[in-house]
């Protein structure tokens, strides 16, 4: 344990946001340095790799202008977070320093960012209903308080509004609010104006981490889990329903990727890293409730697939940690129907325990699942109609294709309206009932 | 001995200590976290740490112990729950909180916790290694005390024991324990291996009927995500036929064993009436824990399984899943900088794999009764791509390959098996001892229900092009059929209380009803009636009874 910081001007050399320092006496890993560039530009960095008295520095924040002669000093302090209830209402950037033009705040206490993993015995189960207000996941893919469930978007489709309306209109079982972390990564100035509208509407209120497209790609691995400790500090310290918005998480796997070549790890597949299935969940499994208390983090994180390629790493990777995903469809969206959620390949894990007597209602599961079967088929006979077209088909067919039409553009369109769960599932058994399927 | 730790890069540590021995466990820097030597140097070690090494700094001290990764192997070990490296999670969590602290060094059992033991030895008599030299009552199962070496025994007496004390000595005057440990990387001994004939029965009517699986033999479920791997996994874990479960959450969510703590804890063990914690051990090691202790994890849960195997128990070890286990192996082999193989994944990938799966298998114990190990691991290939390196490497030692269609679960087919690419090795012999304990019926239920799926799958294409109504009577009995044998019998509800688990008799009685209605509907069709009308027919019979 050393008392005092120490000072070294010993760099060998930088590697965009990587630096390297040798005869380093004292280091720990992870160890928060502070690097002061020839202009007197302060940047923060932390210890990635120490090998005998060599030790490479990852630096958060531009690096431009820096020259060997820098100083970077040592604290022996690794990287926290100022954590307060104070941090409500208040918008940072990705090094946790406000840009909303007011004064930092006296903490409660810092926490260490990266967190301890929940042991999984303490962990509680999650099931107490979440209504979204929309009825592709109320009724068919239900949300649960400390589920992950992250949005699969593709260039084009609108999953912010789709995210927007879930922050206005969720609320929990027992009509409680939520407070919202908002975390941006990456985003264009145009998406952000768009978002910080949103929050300024908010009820229960919002503590934001934005790092913009023009920003430093580095805050980039660094705001997400500033966001994720003062979550888990609102929830299980203070006993608050937190929900995290991530969006993009795209561009947080790109900087991940960034770093890890500049570093000359041995890329993965598309040249990610091969830890990025354990980084990732090193963030979203920070989603949960625990046994007595009564917080919770709820994880809605939202990326945009490359490609559309559904099983590219980062939805892939993504999918086998969350707990279900919300895949938008760019023909729904062509058909004007908005969220244009494509129910077949999207999931809520979580729902079972979540939906039924005394959460929702007790015929929830059953209208889900006609619901569900009879649009696969619908689906399936769309293809048929392609080639045979759909005078040559049968009437029971010609049915189907028609509930499968009218299961888009009445049950899962549904515009800027609420809707509660019990609208979504009359408005589902209506349906059903009016195709004759409802049995 | 003692060093200093000189380099840190991630979960691996170099430490200036000399004469350690490869996989030995070192305790690094002043929190003591648990590590395993992974490379030799002349002058240094490279030390694979289980535990977050954020704080470490250069220059504190590190210390060998002379020994390897060890489970703790004795009375209590049921009902546990444990992280890879065999710490048991309820008392860290009373120790250290709700968020897993590193260096939290913990015995995996309780070690004042009492146990009557009856010796079934008597001084005076010699024994062999693994002979059974007494018994302890551990909640409903015997648990064997077996001799840890060959000797005389010198004293033994009867009574209740604490796990650190000795319940009797050789006559040479080594002390005799109840507890012992064990190198979780070595397999434990036995007589010799027998060849699997005896089915697993899982309750899922797709696996037993189509594709049983074998008391001793390994099985992989590969499935993309959202197809329902853990569903299955956990629902083979509930209603299994064996007398012992370990359940490895191997690099998976947390919430998941969430799920599962609380229903074991609720749920009875069809077979027996007894809650299923009791004939349950867990390891969760979730994707947020440290990687090299996932690494660690599934050897530490088949070391268990083994222990309970040699005192002649069928154990069943459930894996979820194996590939996260096999991303371990490539983060640590490629944070030691070793040459790449497919993917990213090192070369040895297979060689591992293939040594971990042989630890499988029906075997004579030591003491001459017959127990077994079955293996069954989910996989979980990226993209939901059979070809990539791990699914491979299981199918190389696998028995059974049950294919999990992404098709069929978006549909909510679940179990989403596919009934053409999934197999089983063991089906011959199986099937034998099915006809034998079951019925005569099965072979032929079983070939028709197959003949049945395949022509509806070509019929499907027929269908597709000319549509249904232009299709021939005959076929399409044969499409209505396979959807009552899809949608009735293949599909299964986990959620359902009743549809959960079906014994085999059950599932053939099922099977047998669809098929008997197929036949009659075909032989009506002979008579010139059509097919709706003979549908009908079936419809009021069935009113009528």
């Amino acid at each position: 344990m050393r008392l005092s910081e120490h000072t070294y001007r010993t760099i060998s050399s930088i590697r965009g946001p990587l630096l390297f320092l040798d005869r380093v006496l004292q280091v720990s890993f992870g160890e928060v340095v502070r690097v002061v560039g020839p202009a007197g530009e302060e940047l923060e960095g932390e210890v990635i790799k120490i090998d005998r008295d060599t030790v490479l520095i990852q630096v958060f924040g531009d690096t431009r202008g820096l020259d060997t002669g820098s100083a970077v000093s040592f604290f022996d302090a690794i990287k926290r977070a100022p954590l307060s209830p104070a941090v409500i209402g208040r918008v940072f950037n990705g090094s946790f320093s406000p840009v909303d033009g007011l004064p930092s705040y006296v903490p409660d206490r810092w926490g260490p960012i990266s967190g301890a993993p929940i042991n999984p015995v303490a962990r509680a189960r999650p099931r107490d209903f979440i209504e979204t207000g929309c009825t592709a996941i109320d009724a068919l893919n239900t949300l649960v308080r400390g589920q992950k469930l992250p949005i699969f978007s593709s260039a084009g489709l609108p999953a912010k509004e789709m995210a927007a309306d879930i922050l206005r209109n969720s609320r929990l079982a027992g009509g409680g609010e939520f407070v919202v972390v908002f975390v941006a990564l990456g985003l264009t100035h145009h998406e952000y104006s768009f978002y910080m509208d949103v929050l300024d509407e908010m009820q229960g209120g919002f503590a934001a981490f934005v790092n913009r497209a023009d920003e430093p790609v580095i805050e980039r691995l660094l705001a997400p889990r500033f966001g994720l400790a003062v979550a888990e500090y609102l929830a299980f310290e203070r006993g608050m329903d937190v929900l995290v918005l991530i969006t993009d998480m795209t561009n947080y796997c790109d900087a991940l990727r960034e770093v890890s070549t500049a570093r000359e790890e041995l890329p993965g597949r598309r040249g990610y890293p091969g830890y990025l299935y354990s980084d990732l969940a090193s963030l979203y499994e920070r989603a949960g409730r625990i046994q007595g208390l009564s917080g919770s983090v709820t994880m809605l994180p939202v990326l945009t697939m490359p490609e559309e390629d559904i099983t590219h790493p980062i939805p892939d990777l993504t999918g086998y940690i969350t707990e279900g995903q919300i895949v938008l469809s760019r023909q729904l969206h062509q058909r004007g129907v908005f969220p244009p959620v494509d129910v077949l390949p999207s999931l809520s894990r979580l729902m079972q325990q979540g939906i039924g007597e005394g959460r929702t209602r007790e015929d929830h599961r059953r209208i889900s699942n006609l619901l569900y079967r009879h649009y696969a088929n619908g689906r399936d006979l769309r293809q048929l109609e392609t080639i045979v077209g759909k005078d040559g088909m049968n009437e029971q067919d010609r049915t189907m294709l028609d509930f499968a039409d009218s299961f888009e553009q009445e049950l899962i369109h549904q515009g800027d309206q609420r809707r509660t769960v019990a609208e979504s599932l009359d408005l589902g058994l209506a349906l059903l009932k009016r195709f004759g399927l409802d049995s | 001995m003692s060093g200093r730790i000189i380099g840190i890069a991630g979960p691996t540590v170099t430490v200036d200590l000399k004469g350690l021995r490869l996989y030995e466990i070192v305790l690094v820097g002043e929190a003591r976290l648990t590590g395993e030597v992974v490379r030799l140097e002349r002058d240094r070690a490279v030390v694979q740490v289980y535990e977050d090494t954020r704080g470490l700094s250069l220059g504190e001290p590190a210390r060998g112990t002379s020994t390897p990764l060890m489970a703790q192997l004795g009375p209590g070990l049921l009902s546990g729950i444990f992280d890879g490296l065999q710490r048991p999670l309820d008392r860290l969590l009373e120790r250290d909180g709700h968020f897993m602290a590193g260096g939290s060094a913990a015995a995996p059992l309780a070690d004042r916790r009492e146990w009557r033991f009856v010796p079934e030895k008597l001084a005076g008599e010699q024994v062999a290694a693994g002979e059974v030299i007494g018994q302890v009552e551990e909640g409903n199962f015997r648990h064997l005390v077996s001799a840890s070496r060959a000797g005389e025994i010198a004293e033994l007496a009867a009574g209740t024991f604490t796990l650190c004390g000795q319940v009797g000595s050789y006559s040479d005057g080594g002390e005799i324990s109840a507890c012992q440990v064990w190198p979780v990387r070595r397999p434990r001994p036995f007589r010799r291996k027998l060849a699997p004939g005896e089915p697993l029965v899982t309750g899922q009517r797709v696996v037993d009927f189509l594709y049983p699986l074998a008391r001793g033999g390994t099985a992989i479920i590969p499935g993309g995500f959202g197809t329902g791997k853990t569903i299955l996994e956990q629902s083979v874990a509930k209603y299994a036929d064996v007398d012992l479960v370990v359940y490895v959450g191997c690099g998976e969510r947390g919430n998941e064993m969430a799920e599962l703590l609380e229903e074991f804890s609720d749920l009875a063990d069809p077979w027996t009436g007894r809650r299923l914690m009791e004939r349950t051990i867990v390891v969760a090691n979730t994707s947020n824990m440290p990687v090299a202790a996932r690494e660690a994890s599934i050897y530490t849960a088949v070391t268990m399984a083994e222990y309970y195997r040699d005192m002649g128990y069928h154990v069943l070890l459930l894996a979820d899943s194996i590939s996260r286990w096999a991303e371990a192996l490539r983060e640590i082999s490629s944070s030691l900088e070793e040459m790449p193989g497919e993917e990213g994944y090192p070369t040895y990938l297979a060689s591992r794999m293939a040594g971990f799966m042989e630890r499988a298998g029906v075997v004579e114990t030591a003491n001459g009764t017959i127990g077994s190990l079955s293996m069954i691991l989910s996989v979980s290939p990226p993209g939901g791509d059979f070809t990539e390196p791990v699914t491979q490497a299981c199918l190389r030692g696998a028995g059974a390959f049950l294919m999990l269609d992404a098709s069929l679960a978006h549909r909510r087919h679940y179990p989403a098996v596919n009934w053409f690419h999934s197999y089983s090795l063991y089906g011959q012999a199986i099937l034998q001892h099915f006809t034998h304990q079951i019925s005569p019926e099965w072979p032929a239920a079983q070939q028709r229900c197959r003949l049945l799926l395949q022509r509806e799958e070509a019929l499907r294409e027929v269908a597709e092009i000319v549509g249904v109504e232009g299709m021939q009577e005959s076929d399409r009995l044969i499409l209505h059929s396979a959807e009552r044998i899809r949608l009735e019998f293949l599909r299964q509800n986990a959620y359902s209380e009743d549809d959960a688990f079906t014994p085999p008799e059950r599932s053939l009685q099922l099977i047998t009803a669809i098929l008997a209605e197929h036949q009659r509907i075909e032989r009506r069709l002979a008579e010139k009636v059509t097919l709706k009308e003979a549908l009908e027919e079936g419809e009021v019979d069935h009113a009528a009874l």
